[in-house]
């Protein structure tokens, strides 16, 4: 038996996670550093699955399968295809800058606030997450999948409930209320749809006999296993469902701003750049392999809403007055691309839809984590607080900028190429869906700007005159990230060599051709 | 009654005596049943003979020496095949012995001696006059209040008699689910249901309280034990006979021979449908499905927190233990009838259940609606009426039953000045004061609210997986969106203990003696193991799945 890779990624940092929750309460700085070095063998680990991935081999590779609850027909059945590997990266990219972002943001407040932050609590649950994800990517038995997208709720939960920013600008027992209503709502949101996913789960397993993803798939390709019409589509309905409150779709992400906002700015960015991708990526593997028909069947609709996601979030972005909420809102806006991408079935639109997540991890990452620093400084959210940052904080400003641009996907750096390929992709089957979505870019323009223009530029505002650059420490966080969005903003040919096999695997299984190019006969 | 009827039932009375033969009763396979009943009448020996001071010792040696005893002796029947192959009808065709049977009584033993070690524990009370005490009254004859209420506590005296009472309950709790005629199943009900009503009444704290909820529990149950003797007297009208084989052939309609003495009454349907209506809701009451669930909120509240975790666990295994069998094998014949009926009921008592539980501010009450929440889902496994429905129902029945134990202990601990402080709000920041205790609880509430990788979600798979395989899909969704339900006070109850600011006059956590904590171990134990790897357990209650007619 070979090394089993995909489980030692994943088990290293929930191994971690007990360890880093272990180390006793006075050694703080201690448990930091242990999670940092976790995350970063972690890392170690997912490029060692990277480099052994072979992009033109088997459909799943580094495959583990072993017996686990005969009687439920579950096995521990794990395999990576290039989405996989790709996001599998991208997580345990970003963990060790989570972390180090996070470096004090569960150190304890000042004697007389009688707020808790268990710094311990606070890694080991990042940690774990981590952990969870990755085995959510690995999965390739339905259940096995469910358990751990599931199961990555709680330790989500505990990330938003229990800590936040340090300062908040209606005090200290509202905030403390907010916290827990962000935290309780992100639950009960993402609980019900992986509720509604539970009852289709069953029934996929009456109807199929097993959970291998696999095996179904193939017998659903080879024509052995039969879905009454109806069936097939309420069990794509109810998978479809749970996703779409993970990703989130609209009308399903009003969660998502407040969970955002009041969680800590590395909490933020572990929501949205790496635990949402989870409902994408789902959508990818599990509705268009089980279901194929079935997606074939709710594509309009979902572009319509797809569609809805883009356009209204951008608006409401426009409007936001704090910081982590707009970036929320362009969230949204920025999955909606992605849903378009993946249901407008032409290679370029999943093509980009995958390397859409990706660069939205890193460019989110970049303008959150950078928009933490400057909250931190100055104890506010409200983005009126702010004026001439770049005056007092040029590096900041700079690289907060960078974040922005890439948000708006300015040519040159990464997240272009992705929107391009998802508008390309749209545009050949679905010309006005495409054209409409071209206005959510307009949009991306005015709300990072006008955010840029308010808080950087304009005369100094007296509480930031005296707000000091970035840190060692931050620049270390943010540097690679930009570095990342402009290599793969030229060239993003790395990513694209990996992701493309898999998704044109994708596209065979919904038996979905590219629309030919046609030239329109003279009449 | 005709002239004819009287006449033979006089001539059948006066058979000749010589006919009877001596009973022949299979003493080996009734072995956990017949340690538990002696340890019970032992322990009232000890109550008689063993001085004051010995006597909780004496009680706490006898009662664990016993359950384990028992326990062993169940687990040798099912090793010797006494679950499958050897599975058989013993003592006269009073008691079965198969797979089924021999599942729940070694789940309730085990769940009997968990609970063993919440009474018997003496560490979080304070001491009263220098003596230790555990959670029931020092005398339960006096009257809460009076002279000789103060008197009993300066002398110290502790109600162990609460321990043969505890076997006797369990006694009844073992026949309850073998029982295979209906005298048995009525005399079993009985015996394990007035320790329980007794046990209600002893709270050391709250007496009134207690004493109340155990008179509601009492005039309750009364009613549903006539309910449940008057089903029994139709039935025998019906079917000519208490025996459930044979009912079963004459509700299928392969007996004919008619009983001259009922001849009158024999095959009358309406005889049939009301009397298995009647039996059917004394057991519903026992499990406390909607609409006869009244009793349970008072009665979880009211009663010693250790009782009502035993309580909880054991009689809902013992009651549903019983409920399959009648259903199983003495209805599956009328299965067209009541399957629609139960239908009704497992929808009400998920809805229902999980729906008030979310305005309850009490933490026992909470429990009490989550366990009639619980009750609704297994009985979604009862109606898949498949052998795998059965074995769904076994696993889930002892899943809940460790995490239901572990829960109340817990509860036991978060005391304030009154004794245990079961008002939600004083639960609030108990995370912060005292982080282990509260992260176990936690651990508890996931497993009642299904998350994956506890014991409560295999448990919950199992019957809805059960349930969609027979047919019942509707029920599994209607599961699903009650479990949504369930999900919000489960978590409501985390967010005060990890997101609230802690009052200033909380409750504190008593440090538990190693009983307690054996009986919390215990419990978080099972749900981590049968949420992670329950493959093995899943084997043994499938194994247990199939009834022996």
């Amino acid at each position: 038996m070979s090394f089993p890779l995909l489980t030692a990624t994943a088990a290293l940092p929930a191994v971690g996670a007990i360890a880093t929750a272990a180390v006793p309460a006075a050694k703080r700085t201690a448990a930091k550093w242990l999670a940092l070095l976790v995350s970063l063998a972690t890392l170690v680990l997912a490029i060692v699955v990277l480099v052994r991935f072979d992009p033109d081999g088997d459909r799943y590779q580094l495959t583990e399968s072993h017996a686990w609850i005969a009687d439920f027909g579950v096995r521990y059945e794990l395999g990576v295809d290039g989405i996989a590997v790709a996001l599998i990266a991208l997580t345990a990219l970003l963990i060790p800058f989570i972390i180090l972002a996070g470096w004090h943001d569960a150190d304890p407040l000042e004697t007389g606030s009688r707020r808790w932050r268990p710094t311990q609590g606070f890694f080991a649950l990042i940690l774990a997450v981590e952990a969870m994800v990755i085995l959510s990517f690995e999965a390739t038995d339905v259940f096995l999948f469910y358990i751990f997208f599931e199961a990555m709720l709680i330790p989500m939960y505990f990330l938003i409930g229990g800590f936040g920013d340090r300062a908040h600008e209606h005090g200290e027992k509202a905030a403390a209320t907010q916290r827990s209503y962000a935290a309780v709502k992100f639950l009960l949101y993402n609980l019900v749809g992986g509720l509604i996913m539970l009852a289709a789960v069953i029934g996929l397993y009456v109807v199929a006999g097993n959970f291998s993803l696999q095996e179904i798939a193939e017998a659903r390709a080879g024509g052995t296993l039969d879905m009454a019409t109806d069936t097939e589509r309420w069990l794509f309905l109810g998978f479809f469902f749970a996703f779409a409150v993970k990703a989130p779709l609209w009308p399903l992400h009003t969660w998502l701003p407040n969970a955002m906002q009041e969680s800590t700015a590395p909490v933020a960015v572990l929501i949205t750049a790496v635990v949402d991708k989870v409902g994408t990526f789902a959508m990818l593997r599990f509705c268009l392999q089980l279901f194929p028909e079935a997606s074939k069947w709710a594509t309009p609709v979902i572009l319509v809403l797809a569609l809805i996601s883009i356009i209204y979030g951008a608006l409401l972005a426009v409007g936001q007055r704090d910081i982590k909420r707009l970036v929320a809102y362009a969230s949204i806006s920025h999955f909606g691309f992605i849903i378009m991408g993946i249901f407008a079935m032409t290679s370029q639109g999943q093509s980009g839809a995958t390397l859409y997540m990706i660069n939205h991890g890193i460019s989110t990452a970049a303008l959150m984590l950078v928009a933490g620093f400057l909250i931190s400084r100055r104890g506010s959210r409200l983005i009126a607080d702010y004026g001439g940052v770049q005056k007092v904080a040029p590096v900041l400003a700079g690289t907060f900028l960078i974040g922005s641009l890439a948000t708006l996907s300015l040519p040159g750096l990464a997240p272009f190429v992705s929107e391009f390929l998802v508008l390309v992709g749209t545009f050949t089957r679905y010309p006005v869906i495409g054209i409409i979505a071209t206005f959510g870019i307009v949009l991306a323009a005015l709300y990072t700007l006008v955010l840029y223009q308010r808080t950087m530029t304009g005369p100094v505002k007296p509480a930031v005159s005296a707000m000091p650059d970035l840190r060692v420490r931050e620049l270390v966080v943010v540097a690679p990230l930009v570095v990342l969005l402009i290599f793969l903003g030229v060239y993003p040919k790395p990513v694209t060599q990996i992701i493309d096999p898999a998704v044109k695997q994708t596209m065979s299984d919904v038996q979905k051709k590219d629309p030919q190019p046609e030239v329109e006969a003279a009449k | 009654m005709s002239a004819t009827a009287v006449h033979s039932l006089w001539t059948n009375a006066a058979d000749p005596i010589a006919k009877i033969d001596a009973p022949k009763i299979e003493y080996g396979q009734l072995a956990p049943t017949l340690i538990i009943v002696g340890a019970a009448i032992v322990g009232i020996l000890i109550e008689a003979f063993v001085p004051r001071k010995s006597r909780y010792y004496a009680q706490m040696f006898v009662s664990v020496v016993a359950l384990a005893a028992a326990f062993a002796a169940v687990v040798a029947l099912a090793a010797d095949g006494y679950g499958t192959t050897k599975a058989h009808i013993a003592a006269m065709g009073a008691i079965a012995v198969d797979g089924p049977a021999l599942f729940l009584q070694g789940t309730i033993l085990l769940a009997a001696l968990v609970g063993l070690f919440t009474f018997a524990e003496r560490r979080l009370d304070p001491e009263a006059h220098g003596n230790r005490v555990d959670s029931f009254a020092a005398q339960a004859a006096s009257v809460p209040g009076s002279e000789s209420e103060k008197a009993a506590v300066k002398a110290g005296f502790t109600t162990t008699e609460v321990f043969p009472l505890l076997m006797f309950a369990v006694t009844g709790m073992l026949i309850f689910p073998a029982a295979n005629d209906l005298l048995t199943l009525f005399v079993a009900l009985e015996v394990l249901s007035l320790p329980l009503y007794l046990l209600c009444a002893l709270a050391r704290r709250k007496r009134l309280m207690s004493q109340e909820a155990a008179v509601k529990y009492f005039l309750l149950g009364a009613f549903a034990s006539a309910f449940t003797l008057f089903g029994i007297a139709m039935l025998y009208g019906y079917a000519g006979s208490m025996s459930y084989a044979t009912i079963a052939q004459v509700v299928d309609g392969t007996v004919q021979d008619v009983n001259p003495a009922l001849a009158d009454t024999m095959g009358n349907d309406a005889l049939l449908l009301i009397g298995a209506a009647l039996l059917v809701m004394g057991l519903l009451f026992k499990v406390g499905a909607v609409p006869f669930h009244m009793w349970t909120p008072d009665v979880y509240q009211g009663a010693p927190t250790p009782v009502t975790g035993f309580m909880a666990a054991a009689t809902k295994v013992a009651a549903f233990g019983a409920l399959l069998r009648l259903l199983y094998v003495v209805l599956p014949g009328l299965r067209w009838d009541w399957r629609p009926v139960m239908w009704a009921v497992a929808i009400v008592t998920m809805l229902g259940g999980a729906i008030v539980a979310i305005t309850q501010t009490d933490i026992k009450r909470l429990l009490a609606y989550s366990s009639i929440a619980h009750a609704g889902f297994i009985l979604a496994g009862v109606i898949a009426t498949t052998p795998d429905g059965v074995s769904s129902v076994l696993f889930y029945l002892a899943a809940y039953s460790f995490v239901t134990i572990g829960a109340f202990a817990v509860v036991t601990l978060v005391r304030d000045a009154g004794g245990e402080a079961t008002h939600l709000s004083k639960w609030a920041g108990l995370g912060r004061r005292s982080p282990l205790v509260a992260a176990v609880f936690a651990v508890f509430l996931l497993a009642f609210a299904g998350i994956p990788l506890t014991s409560g979600f295999a448990g919950k798979f199992a019957v809805f997986k059960a349930a969609a395989e027979g047919g019942a899909a509707p029920l599994v969704v209607i599961g699903v969106i009650s479990s949504a339900i369930a999900a919000f006070f489960y978590i409501r109850v985390i967010v005060l203990m990890f997101f609230s600011e802690p009052r200033p006059e909380g409750p504190t956590v008593a440090v538990p003696s190693p009983l307690t904590m054996t009986a919390i171990g215990v419990g978080v134990a099972v749900t981590v193991v049968l949420g992670v790897a329950p493959q093995y357990f899943l084997d043994l209650a499938g194994q247990a799945g199939v009834f022996v007619r």
